[in-house]
């Protein structure tokens, strides 16, 4: 009898308030975190700590562990997916330079004589209002 | 006549019908909030100035929300454990208490986005708060819409019926706490 049968057969026993002190440990981490002023340790007890979080829910409140493989499967397609998105889009965004374009400093921002083009239309056309 | 429907009765792969649809859902969920947390992460790393539009968010308001949820799961999966032994009544209130969670939720995040917006910080102020804003209201219509859905299942769970809807409804509110805990440190840590 694999674990997944075993559980459908079982319902699963598990000292749920306990898991949720430990998670609620954990958030009083992440909060703690960022007040040491050490920008490694922030990104640590901040993101670290969320991935471990999500496991914790996904597993013991979700009971992953003891879902079907085809269901584990699914979602690791769609995280496989996201990767693809994140690795697909990451060079335009990010990326200064690219095979077809250039985007110098400035590039998602109006130079000031634009801006100021852009607030003169506006106060225009409130004061034709 | 059964008054039951499909997804009651029915199994594909070895899974009750309802709770593999469930498990759908949220692989289009995580579409969509893995599609807009990516994209954040992204453009954050690429604008290293947001950082001070972030400073404006409270911190202490999006840990006591993280705590909200935390305790709404807590309260979900105990009414799912009480689901299992065939007790609705106790089911459906823990379901009840974990509605009360996501109403004090939206109720804190109601008080904190109307503090933001009377200080001028509003979806057009900016890259970083069009993320926080669009996240956090796509996220929140999440609560919201889970919380019709449990009111229905909770009066359903009082008498006795349909009580493995307790699972389905609980699976898509951890989903939803998941969801928090990874907005959590991106508007409210990183800054």
């Amino acid at each position: 009898m694999s674990a997944h049968e075993h559980a459908a057969a079982h319902p699963v026993h598990r000292n749920y308030v306990m898991i949720w002190a430990i998670l609620v440990g954990l958030l009083v981490i992440s909060v703690a975190g960022p007040f040491l002023g050490i920008r490694v340790v922030t990104l640590i007890t901040a993101f670290g700590i969320a991935l471990v979080k999500a496991y914790m829910v996904a597993k013991n409140f979700m009971h992953l562990d003891v879902e079907k493989p085809i269901i584990h499967w699914l979602l690791a397609i769609i995280l496989v997916l996201m990767v693809l998105l994140f690795s697909g889009l990451a060079p335009d965004v990010m990326k200064d330079s690219g095979r077809n374009w250039k985007k110098d400093a400035g590039f998602h921002t109006l130079p000031p004589a634009a801006e100021h083009a852009v607030t003169d239309k506006h106060d225009h056309g409130a004061k034709n209002h | 006549m059964s008054a039951h429907t499909i997804a009651t009765t029915r199994s594909a792969m070895g899974i009750p019908t309802g709770r593999l649809a469930v498990w759908w859902v949220l692989c289009s969920e995580i579409v969509i909030f893995g599609g807009i947390l990516v994209s954040y992460i992204m453009h954050r790393l690429g604008h290293p100035e947001w950082g001070h539009q972030a400073a404006h968010t409270n911190l202490w308001i999006g840990a006591f929300n993280t705590l909200v949820l935390l305790s709404s799961s807590l309260s979900a999966v105990l009414a799912h454990q009480a689901a299992e032994q065939g007790n609705g009544p106790k089911a459906a209130r823990l379901l009840f208490a974990t509605i009360g969670g996501g109403a004090t939720f939206l109720t804190v995040k109601g008080f904190e986005w109307t503090e933001e917006i009377t200080h001028g910080m509003t979806i057009q102020s900016g890259g970083f708060w069009s993320y926080y804003y669009t996240a956090a209201g796509i996220h929140a219509t999440h609560v919201l819409a889970g919380m019709v859905i449990m009111v229905f299942i909770a009066m359903a769970a009082l008498k006795n019926r349909d009580l493995h809807r307790v699972e389905l409804v609980g699976i898509y509110w951890h989903f939803v706490d998941i969801v928090w805990i990874f907005l959590f440190p991106l508007l409210y840590i990183a800054k």
